[in-house]
């Protein structure tokens, strides 16, 4: 790399850029990114966020996306470049819950201080001091934590509909407005307690909810995120110029180098090498191209540097074509109505009717506006869904945490609910029941041979190589000293080794199995690599089976290596389907009345697994599958996804004891307060106790998730 | 009665001073990367040893 002259005492400002980096799993890694790119020209200080799967670099604006990107490849990391974060709202929502949470709770304590002293007695002139302290703490408590509710309702009745934030923003509202009333003309009762810690519990709840949304979905980068931002164009003089993503038009000559994603789909006119399409297919295996080979953006160049021949790009290429189908499939999800809003628009209305005639009622018996006023306000906190607004948050949020301890990551809640009503599994083969990484099967090696084997592939990124690498470590083989490696794209790594040429080949009959040859000096041998099923996939699928979803097998692969698989695995079996036809398999069993949940790893099951009524990708998948699933599991094990359907299953149990518990405690509560005899205090008691009953049935999930049959 | 007027200053002070730091801490940044945090820990500062990723 020709890095530009850098002055780093000059007057340039440094500039900040983010790269997600979802290879970053340790103190290692943290640590060798933030030294390692520090020496870096030009880059002056790195930042690694480990949650996030961030690293924020501050360097000298000379110094590109793409610069960045291959200093922090030359450590070993994958990265791609953090344009528009979609995930910004939701922090920013989050912050926002959080920061009104912590003045709730400010001003719930000292008010519940003062309120305990005028509960025990305090009379006259003290009673008025401490209700007017209540009021000065409460008024501006109120405004500011109460935001989020008094926006969402007004929304709703902008809308002419009806949420639950509706009788909440209305029974703080009066709440506050009456005590402040009482407050002023000297009277006995202030609500200002109960209203403040109505915000609280209520704002709990939604903390909650949005803590599970941003935790899980960190590591997940932006669908199209590897395609290439930009390309070398050739132009007719021979020089090449960048030119972004956009900008490309069908009929020019790119030039892409090692390791750059494609732009744009094309088709090659100069060069041979291997891309990496597991961004569109999920297959792992490198793809030879050579001139006339067709070829997609989002691919990158595992080889040597290639010259194509553009013919669709921006929005006509296939990745953008398929993203777009995912976007078209997953609207129907959009419409699905979470259980908490489902449960509101029935409470709503019977609880603004309930307070209504409460008023009504007391009035015409003839008690004065006031006394009447005092009652309904009773009754609207009262049933305000206190209990009820951390029902299903509370659940939801100890079912994930006991499922991200055995490795599975659920988006939000939503996808709780979605796949606990699933009746009908549907998964992909590759990369889904089989593992997507080839295999080295290095039995027939000796020790001396395992160690130069090692000793090659674990210098080279290519999958074969880390599968061989990976099969020899797993072996506890220890590297040979092997000297001046070199790797010749497409054809396989070379080196000297005490004083013997070794080298890792490609074989010489070109067959359909995967192979590589390891020669040591003039001897050679075949390594042969498989894809080998998960090794508990029988076991899940019966696991699947038990909790009712029958399962069955979706495949892009051959017909032939599909039923083979499904033989062994006794499952009905689909083979050679497109991305168009997974689709309409998915679309065709919601039709027969089935909640199908789809698991699957390449971009070709986007569509599929956005169309599905629930769907969960292995975090080997593409960047895509993973954006589109509502869950991702990490590791070999194929039983997280049964475990995923259980713990759903156990977590909308739980949710409806706690709605069952909350209605109860209504039940008792509102004649109580229909005929007056709620006062302030019993109001604060009854609230906190059922919230904490709701949180204690919750926690039980956390002990719902067994370990995996063995 | 006199007492309130010192001891009910110094419960909202007190109450105030943790808002103020929750708040502040939040600001920093403090609960940006809880994971890594957790993992700092264990980085060696002079350390010449280099874990593989």
């Amino acid at each position: 790399m020709n890095a530009p002259v850098l002055n780093l005492a000059a007057e340039s400002p440094l500039v900040t850029t983010r790269l997600t980096v979802p290879g970053m799993k340790c103190a290692g890694c943290i640590g060798k990114i933030e030294r390692e790119l520090a020496k870096t020209p030009g880059i002056a200080a790195a930042r690694a966020n480990l949650s996030a799967k961030r690293v924020a670099i501050s360097h000298d604006p000379a110094l590109d996306e793409g610069a960045l990107a291959a200093a922090l490849l030359a450590l070993g990391f994958e990265s791609q470049p953090v344009t528009d974060n979609p995930l910004a709202s939701d922090d920013a929502d989050h912050q926002r819950l959080t920061r009104a949470l912590g003045v709730a709770g400010f001003g719930m304590m000292n008010i519940m201080l003062l309120s305990v002293s005028v509960w025990s007695g305090a009379e006259g002139a003290t009673r008025g001091l401490f209700h007017w302290l209540s009021a000065a703490i409460a008024l501006p408590v109120v405004a500011y934590a109460g935001r989020p509710f008094f926006a969402s309702a007004w929304m709703a009745l902008k809308h002419r509909r009806t949420n639950m934030d509706v009788p909440i923003s209305i029974g703080v509202i009066l709440a506050t407005c009456m005590s402040l009333y009482e407050t002023i003309t000297g009277g006995a009762h202030a609500f200002f307690d109960s209203a403040v810690m109505l915000l609280f519990f209520l704002l709990a709840g939604r903390a909650l909810d949005a803590e599970m949304r941003t935790r899980t979905r960190a590591g997940i980068g932006a669908l199209l995120g590897r395609m290439g931002k930009s390309a070398s164009v050739i132009g007719p003089d021979g020089a090449t110029r960048r030119v972004a993503a956009k900008d490309l038009a069908p009929g020019m000559l790119v030039l892409v180098a090692a390791g750059e994603a494609l732009a744009a789909d094309g088709e090659v006119v100069e060069g041979r090498a291997a891309l990496d399409n597991s961004m569109l297919t999920g297959e792992s295996a490198p793809e030879p191209v050579a001139p006339g080979s067709l070829v997609h953006a989002g691919a990158i160049n595992m080889g040597a540097p290639l010259k194509m021949r553009l013919t669709h790009v921006a929005e006509d290429t296939a990745l953008a074509e398929i993203a777009r189908a995912m976007d078209e499939a997953g609207q129907s999800r959009s419409t699905y109505v979470r259980i908490a809003d489902r449960a509101s628009r029935l409470y709503a209305p019977v609880v603004h009717t309930l307070a209504l005639m409460a008023f009504a009622g007391w009035l015409a018996a003839g008690a004065g506006w006031h006394a009447s006023l005092t009652i309904a306000i009773a009754v609207l906190i009262i049933t305000c869904p206190c209990a009820m607004g951390l029902a299903v948050p509370a659940a939801q949020v100890v079912a994930s945490g006991a499922l991200m301890r055995r490795g599975l990551l659920v988006k939000d809640g939503s996808a709780l609910e979605r796949l606990a009503e699933c009746d009908l599994a549907v998964l992909d083969k590759t990369g889904t029941l089989t593992l997507g990484t080839p295999r080295a099967d290095i039995a027939s090696l000796d020790p001396q041979a395992r160690s130069i084997a090692l000793a090659l592939a674990q210098t080279s990124r290519h999958p074969l190589s880390r599968g061989l690498a990976a099969a020899c470590l797993r072996e506890g083989v220890i590297p040979a000293v092997v000297e001046d490696i070199r790797e010749a794209g497409g054809s396989g790594l070379a080196g000297r080794w005490q004083g013997l040429g070794v080298a890792l080949e490609k074989p010489e009959d070109a067959s359909d199995t995967l192979a590589t040859t390891l020669r040591i000096g003039e001897t050679r041998q075949v390594i042969a690599f498989a894809d080998p099923l998960r090794p508990d996939a029988a076991a899940a699928i019966a696991a699947l089976a038990a909790e009712g979803l029958p399962a069955r097998i979706l495949s892009g692969d051959r017909a032939a290596p599909v039923a083979a698989i499904a033989a062994a695995l006794g499952l009905p079996a689909q083979g050679g389907a497109d991305p168009r036809a997974k689709l309409a398999a998915l679309e065709a069993l919601k039709a027969d009345g089935h909640r199908p949940l789809m698991v699957g790893d390449g971009l070709n099951d986007g569509p599929a697994l956005a169309a599905a009524h629930a769907s969960i990708a292995p975090g080997t998948a593409s960047d895509a599958s993973q954006q589109a699933a509502d869950a991702v599991f990490i590791g070999e094990a194929l039983m997280p996804v049964a475990l995923a359907v259980r713990v759903a299953k156990a977590c909308m149990r739980i949710v409806r004891q706690n709605f069952g518990f909350s209605i109860a405690y209504n039940a008792l509560a509102v004649p109580l307060a229909l005929t007056g005899q709620v006062t302030p205090l019993v109001a604060a008691i009854a609230m906190s106790v059922s919230s904490l009953v709701v949180i204690a049935n919750s926690l039980r999930l956390a002990g719902a998730a067994p370990g995996a049959p063995k | 009665m006199t007492g309130l007027v010192l001891l009910i200053p110094i419960a909202l002070g007190m109450g105030l001073l943790g808002l103020v730091a929750f708040l502040w801490s939040m600001r920093a940044g403090q609960y940006d990367d809880m994971e890594g945090a957790a993992h700092r820990i264990l980085i060696d500062e002079a350390g010449p040893g280099e874990d593989a990723p």
